[in-house]
């Protein structure tokens, strides 16, 4: 029976039946439903690793041996795995080797657009696309062929609206695939100069092969309709054209690296007019003008964001499409008249741990390089406290960076905010540059205990794996003494007075120094934040608005200030901060 | 039925991913091909989130282009204003009456607007549900999602035991008897 799956769940349900044993991955939206997914099947492999490098190194090591293996990461995760990746094509494989990537065109929840295709092509290994659910899975299964068959990494290029949509799936059989012999094979398996020039050539052959299967295979397909118009499209794009424009003739593109020259000639040839459809680069049009051919793209359509329905009927109306063969609902709605609607952006929970930290930087006056999780929303209104976020990591590079530019004068009126899955991640690393180069960085790790963004993840340092066993527990402490911090100390985010302290003393250190702000997450299963809520004395409230400027959802200001009982979860910071104590625990009204 | 589209919206938290499961399974049951498309990471933190639901004999796009939209199902009132557009000629909104202020109103940068209920039904057919109250008085105010569901439902021509028994399969096995209750209170809204 027919089940309506996610995206990413389709492409678990492919790796089950392609009968992957190995899979490996870092949490990313919009990526992370598919290892979490993976994780409900008894007997595959699956891990979470410190960071996406390691997860495609550990697919890789699995693949040579024999095995089915599969890495799964968001699209600037592949930035992290890249280097692998890269050598992977070199080295080829022995059992089937996938390499999920999602993109998330619209940065829905990234710090930027970029189009994986484009590592594919770099890199000298094929992509395939999947519109709906049913082809994430297909395609799942028909790229550990495709990798066995070539002998490559296949990358499954997915997209936020593909991997965040439900679409029916019928499942399949489980295939019957065993673990393949292991072989020494330096001259495969050991990539230094004089064994990777041998590889480098399989590569260019194994590539010109690739392009003659894209030329015949099933997923690339041409349906000729209304032959005024050709629209060569893959992935979520061909939904948004299709809908647009159901009677036009379309090129839908399975593959979409390396790309069917002569497909793509001979569909150009029986078309008045072609046009691309895609999201993100100009990737498959570029392509196209490499052939020679008259092609319209983003003349029409946006270079930026991500594509809909309405987007593209608009561009091919104004391409001058016969209105006959457009759909253009989209022209009519209805006329609502209103001036301005305020934004609802994003915000910390109630009960955050992050909120008392910031409270405290925002106080304090510091120039705060931040980092990528919950705790970069500490860089809107109110809390503002935060100057730089970069990439996973960054912050205390970038701490390092400041004060060797300024001097160390700067690291006084500095702190590096990084959270304990991006510390493990990717920030180590930085620490150990900070305390080999002689730095004075104050970094605080904000240890809520979790993956929080990514909707709770287990990491290294929580103490339990991916299934929820336990898992031996990394100290955060030791680590960073390890690395020769001695100035380690762990601190309550949420006694703001004590927090204050210090920072106040590790900034004036002229040293190294860590704040470890440990409180886990008010979400967090094991560990729910469920106080009785507070309640503001309307009495005595002079609605200062000292409150207010903990940007608490729950905390409201219509009417006079109140408290959302429904959703305050008692973790008392507004108390602190009311200098009339006008709000405590309880019902004040009662 | 013809080809469907609703929108659900509302703030990250309040359970719009759940009713659009229930939604999606009760359209799968009633033999529909079907397309969500959910918002998963940073909104779900308080953001404005939306869900798009479609279903009809062949559907491609999973997002619901502006003016396609023969629902809008809104948990929070502002949230209905903001994707008001999406809604087609002659198409309803159900809303929720509750008002979530988000941060910048709180922080008093904007204003949350007060007439919205005016300018939304001098747009469009709309109805207007306190599904905090009625959830509150079914034993939970959690269950404010399946109570508009409830009314959703009570427009759209599929079965009511469909609806029951997504309920069932899809809502915490504990959490059954007070959403059926809060369901058929919402489904008996506008009867009579
Ligand atoms: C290279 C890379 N991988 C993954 C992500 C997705 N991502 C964003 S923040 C984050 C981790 C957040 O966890 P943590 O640092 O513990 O902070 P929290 O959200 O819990 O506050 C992840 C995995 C990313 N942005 N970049």
């Amino acid at each position: 029976m027919k089940k309506l799956l996610l995206g990413n769940e389709a492409v678990a349900l492919g790796a089950y039946e392609a009968r992957v044993k190995v899979a490996s991955a870092y949490p990313g939206t919009p990526s992370t439903e598919i290892t979490e997914s993976i994780s409900r099947y008894e007997d595959i492999y699956v891990e979470w690793s410190p960071n996406e490098k390691v997860a495609l190194e550990v697919a890789l090591g699995a693949s040579i041996a024999g095995a089915r293996a599969m890495a799964c990461m968001k699209h600037v995760g592949l930035n992290v795995a890249a280097d692998p990746l890269f050598t992977s094509s070199y080295t080829g494989i022995n059992g089937g080797l996938v390499i999920v990537v999602a993109d998330d065109p619209g940065m829905h929840s990234s710090q930027n657009e970029q189009d994986s295709r484009f590592y594919g092509r770099a890199a000298h290994i094929p992509v395939l696309e999947p519109s709906d659910s049913q082809e994430a899975k297909d395609f799942t299964k028909l790229a550990f062929d495709i990798s066995e068959k070539f002998d490559t990494p296949v990358m499954l290029r997915m997209t936020t609206r593909v991997s965040h949509s439900r679409s029916l799936v019928e499942p399949g059989e489980r295939l019957d695939v065993g673990l393949r012999d292991y072989a020494k094979d330096v001259g495969k398996y050991v990539m230094m100069p004089a064994m990777a020039r041998g590889r480098r050539t399989v590569l260019v052959e194994r590539e010109k092969k690739l392009q003659e299967y894209a030329e015949k295979a099933d997923i690339n397909k041409v349906e000729y309709n209304d032959r005024s118009i050709g629209i060569i499209a893959a992935g979520g794009a061909y939904n948004y054209a299709k809908e647009a424009t159901p009677g036009a003739s379309f090129l839908k593109l399975g593959m979409v690296w390396p790309l069917p020259q002569d497909l793509i000639k001979n569909f150009a040839k029986n078309v008045e007019r072609l046009f691309v459809v895609e999201e993100l680069e100009t990737f498959v049009e570029d392509y196209i003008k490499t052939l020679g051919l008259k092609v319209f793209g983003k003349d029409y359509f946006p270079k930026t964001g991500e594509l809909s329905y309405e987007i593209v009927a608009r561009g091919l109306k104004a391409a001058g499409v016969k209105s006959e063969i457009l759909n253009l609902a989209f022209e009519d709605f209805i006329d609502v008249k209103v001036s301005s609607i305020p934004a609802r952006p994003p915000a910390l929970c109630p009960g955050c741990p992050h909120r008392g930290v910031y409270h405290v930087l925002k106080k304090l006056n510091l120039t705060v390089t931040g980092d990528i999780g919950c705790y970069t929303l500490g860089a809107l209104p109110p809390l503002s406290s935060m100057d730089t976020c970069i990439c996973m990591g960054a912050s205390i590079g970038n701490a390092h960076g400041m004060e060797k530019a300024r001097g160390k004068d700067v690291s006084g009126k500095t702190v590096a905010v990084i959270g304990d899955s991006t510390f493990v991640h990717s920030g180590i690393t930085g620490l150990i540059d900070v305390v080999y180069n002689n730095g004075a960085a104050t970094v605080i790790i904000l240890d809520n205990s979790t993956t929080g963004m990514t909707g709770h993840q287990e990491h290294p340092a929580t103490g339990f794996n991916i299934k929820g066993e336990p898992a031996y527990k990394l100290s955060l402490e030791k680590l960073c003494e390890a690395v020769g911090v001695k100035r380690v100390r762990v601190e309550d985010p949420f006694d703001m007075e004590n927090f204050e302290k210090a920072v106040l003393e590790e900034t004036a250190a002229k040293e190294p120094s860590v704040i470890i702000a440990r409180r886990p997450c008010a979400l967090l299963k094991r560990n729910r934040l469920k106080n009785p809520p507070y309640s503001v004395n309307k009495d005595t409230c002079i609605e200062c608005g000292a409150c207010l400027e903990l940007g608490c959802p729950a905390i409201v200001n219509m009417d006079g200030v109140s408290i959302d009982k429904d959703i305050c979860v008692g973790c008392g910071l507004c108390a602190a901060v009311c200098p009339t104590e006008s709000i405590a625990g309880g019902d004040m009204s009662e | 039925m013809n080809d469907t589209a609703i929108l659900i919206v509302g703030v990250g938290g309040q359970g719009t991913l759940l009713s659009s499961r229930i939604l999606g399974e009760v359209a799968v049951a009633g033999g529909f091909d079907v397309k969500l498309s959910e918002v998963h990471g940073m909104a779900q933190r308080g953001g404005s989130v939306v869900t798009h639901v479609r279903f009809g004999q062949k559907v491609y796009s999973p997002l619901v282009g502006a003016g396609q939209a023969d629902f809008i199902l809104a948990f929070e009132k502002l949230e209905a204003l903001r994707w008001a557009r999406y809604l087609k000629k002659g198409g309803l909104i159900i809303s929720n009456t509750r008002k979530i202020p988000p941060i910048p109103v709180t922080l008093g940068l904007q204003k949350y607007p007060e007439d919205i209920d005016e300018i939304l039904s001098s747009a469009a057919s709309t109805c207007m549900v306190d599904a905090g109250r009625i959830a509150s008085e079914c034993g939970s105010v959690k269950a404010v999602n399946v109570v508009l569901l409830g009314v959703l439902a009570s427009r759209l021509a599929f079965e009511k035991e469909l609806w029951l028994r997504a309920i069932r399969k899809i809502v915490p096995q504990n959490t059954i008897e007070i959403n059926t209750e809060a369901f058929n209170r919402g489904y008996e809204l506008l009867k009579g």
